[in-house]
């Protein structure tokens, strides 16, 4: 199992660091190595602690709009506005983790969405993030002023390497004996209560963790391309990390990259789909489809509760399991 | 600041209106989850099918908001109960959380579907002649359809918590979220009640959608922030009681009805405000017996 694990990452590294030359837009590899270190971080958290937060979009768009605001206004640079984002989602996260905790299940969902819908309101009317329409033209700055990112090959490796950094770390909380204790109390709650664990103090420290480095993926992504608007926050923003955790696997340390991969590309081809569609059947409504990517990404939603929960990588271990067992 | 008596009064009947939505859409909820474990994401979709629906029967059919009244909630119940037996019936015995997931699936699929249609502008639907104009008390002017809307809410919720309450229905409903293989056990068909309080708590929603369609402005987004709100008003109010949820849902209504009167800024976060508080004064809400 180690090794083929190995061999997997070592590809997927491999992937990575020569997609911009075999034909893949930087552009939208930055974006996707946001999203899955967003699922990833999400995945912390609802994977290995067992808690459901329907909120997580207040610590991405928040540390984005923060991001956007000091490289911007102040005139930070980049690795200190990402600093500043990961901040603002850390204490965010610690707010709206203490509160949360205090319920559990489907209140905790409940709770957090209700927050980051707060947090929402606030991004439409607070007067520096410019309603409707977003901070724009965020620029992208040097690194530690000396260089420039303004090279779409730079930002990529740059973000590279800080979404791998922070996926190491995500793996080595969930290895470590920190993580251990989050696995058992999403096992069995009230066993590692009796064990004398303060499971409450785990919870947050988790949520904090996670919603900390959900602020590096929005702030990240505000560099990147240079604006963050209300979409960031919005609460389909959260719907859409569970759907990438989801379609993955819940759990599994590999789900979160490939079922971001997955959503991502949906998100973005679907349109293209649609017309094929069209053009095959004739049926003039599937050109719509572009414009509805909620109707594609309920169908999976759906399907993926009733058929397919382990996900794509759930399976994929669980089919590994049993030809070696064979 | 100054603030004239008939705005102050106007406002406060908005917020009723809108508690009032609160009260019937959380009322539900409530049900719902009592017995199926399952917390309804796509209640706000199914109220906007009811607004939706009776907006397309009246312009395609031309059928009366009267009869929409009667009609839409019992289309969107027996389309909730397919659900109920196609759906939901095949994940009781998950996590909670896949029921918030499956739902809040469908609410998209709902929703998207209805926005491929209509997109995302306002569809306009006016009040019924009878209830159109308003009456002058002296001290206010009454518009005759937030009346109305006010009204016919009470009734519908004081009902539900009678028929729930105070009838034999009831007291099998209330045994079955307390205990569903023991009244299995007497008998009773359990499934078939689960499949029949899931079309009842739907038609609740579509109810509410038809008496919001001439005042909120209907449209396939119109029940996606109602929800969230929807589900800060339960979280205040805690799921144990029926009674505990319409006069959360009817307050939170009025409070938010009077920010906008004396702060607008916080109209809009005043009840996550409010429920934020709640979790630290009374973590299991104001009416709740949580396990």
């Amino acid at each position: 199992m180690k090794k083929t694990s190995y061999i997997f990452y070592g590809l997927l590294l491999l992937g990575l660091l020569v997609a911009p030359f075999v034909g893949f837009y930087p552009v939208f590899m930055m974006k996707l190595l946001c999203f899955a270190l967003f699922a990833s971080a999400f995945n912390l958290l609802l994977g290995y602690t067992g808690l459901l937060s329907f909120g997580h979009a207040a610590f991405f768009g928040g540390a984005a709009y923060v991001t956007g605001y000091v490289t911007k206004a102040w005139g930070f640079t980049p690795e200190l506005g990402l600093l500043a984002g990961v901040l603002i989602g850390g204490l965010l996260g610690l707010v709206f983790g203490w509160l949360a905790i205090r319920r559990q299940g489907i209140y905790f969902a409940m709770i957090t969405l209700a927050l980051a819908q707060m947090m929402y309101f606030v991004a439409l009317q607070a007067p520096f993030t410019h309603g409707e329409d977003g901070l724009q033209g965020v620029p992208r700055g040097a690194l530690f002023g000396l260089i420039s990112l303004g090279n779409d090959l730079t930002m990529y490796y740059v973000t590279l390497v800080i979404v791998v950094a922070a996926f190491l770390l995500i793996a080595r909380t969930i290895h470590s004996p920190f993580g251990q204790v989050l696995k058992g109390i999403k096992e069995n709650e009230p066993r590692a209560i009796s064990l004398g664990y303060d499971v409450n103090k785990f919870k947050l420290m988790a949520f904090v963790i996670s919603a900390a480095l959900s602020g590096l993926a929005g702030s990240l992504k505000t560099i990147v391309l240079g604006f963050a608007t209300l979409s960031d926050v919005h609460w389909s923003a959260s719907g859409h990390v569970i759907l990438m955790t989801l379609v993955g696997g819940l759990g599994t340390l590999s789900g979160p990259l490939v079922g971001s991969a997955v959503v991502v590309l949906v998100d973005n081809k679907v349109g293209e789909l649609g017309n094929l569609l069209a053009r095959l059947t004739s049926i003039e409504w599937f050109t719509t489809l572009g414009e509805s990517v909620t109707i594609v990404t309920g169908l999976i939603f759906v399907l993926c509760v009733l058929a397919f929960r382990r996900g794509i990588m759930g399976e994929t271990i669980a089919w590994m399991g049993r030809v070696r067992g064979r | 600041m100054t603030i004239s008596m008939p705005a102050l009064l106007s406002q406060l009947l908005l917020g009723l209106v809108n508690g009032s939505f609160y009260a019937i859409l959380s009322l539900g909820l409530a049900v719902i989850f009592g017995l199926l474990n399952v917390i309804n994401f796509a209640h706000g979709a199914l109220f906007m099918m009811g607004a939706v629906g009776s907006w397309m029967a009246m312009t395609y059919l031309g059928i009366n908001y009267w009869v929409m009244l009667i009609a839409a909630p019992i289309v969107v119940g027996a389309f909730g109960i397919v659900i109920e037996r196609l759906l939901l019936r095949r994940i009781y015995k998950l996590d909670h959380l896949y029921g918030l997931l499956l739902t809040l699936g469908l609410t998209l699929l709902i929703e998207g579907g209805f926005r491929s249609v209509y997109g995302v502008s306002g569809l306009s639907y006016s009040a019924p002649e009878a209830l159109s104009g308003g009456t002058n008390l002296g001290f206010m002017f009454l518009p005759n359809y937030r009346a109305w809307v006010v009204v016919a809410s009470l009734v519908v919720c004081f009902a539900t918590w009678y028929a729930i309450e105070k009838t034999r229905l009831g007291a099998y409903l209330r045994a079955g979220t307390e205990n569903p293989r023991l009244v299995e056990a007497f008998g009773v068909n359990v499934p078939l009640m689960v499949t029949l309080t899931y079309g009842f708590g739907v038609a609740l929603a579509a109810f509410a959608g038809v008496l919001a369609a001439p005042v909120i402005q209907v449209s396939p987004l119109m029940g996606q922030n109602l929800i969230i709100v929807v589900f800060a008003v339960v979280v205040i109010g805690g799921m144990g009681s029926i009674m505990g949820a319409i006069i959360t849902g009817l307050g939170l209504g009025v409070i938010e009805g009077l920010t906008k009167v004396f702060y607008p800024e916080a109209s809009s976060t005043v009840v996550f405000l409010i429920m934020v508080v709640v979790l630290l004064i009374r973590p299991a809400g104001l009416f709740g017996n949580e396990k």
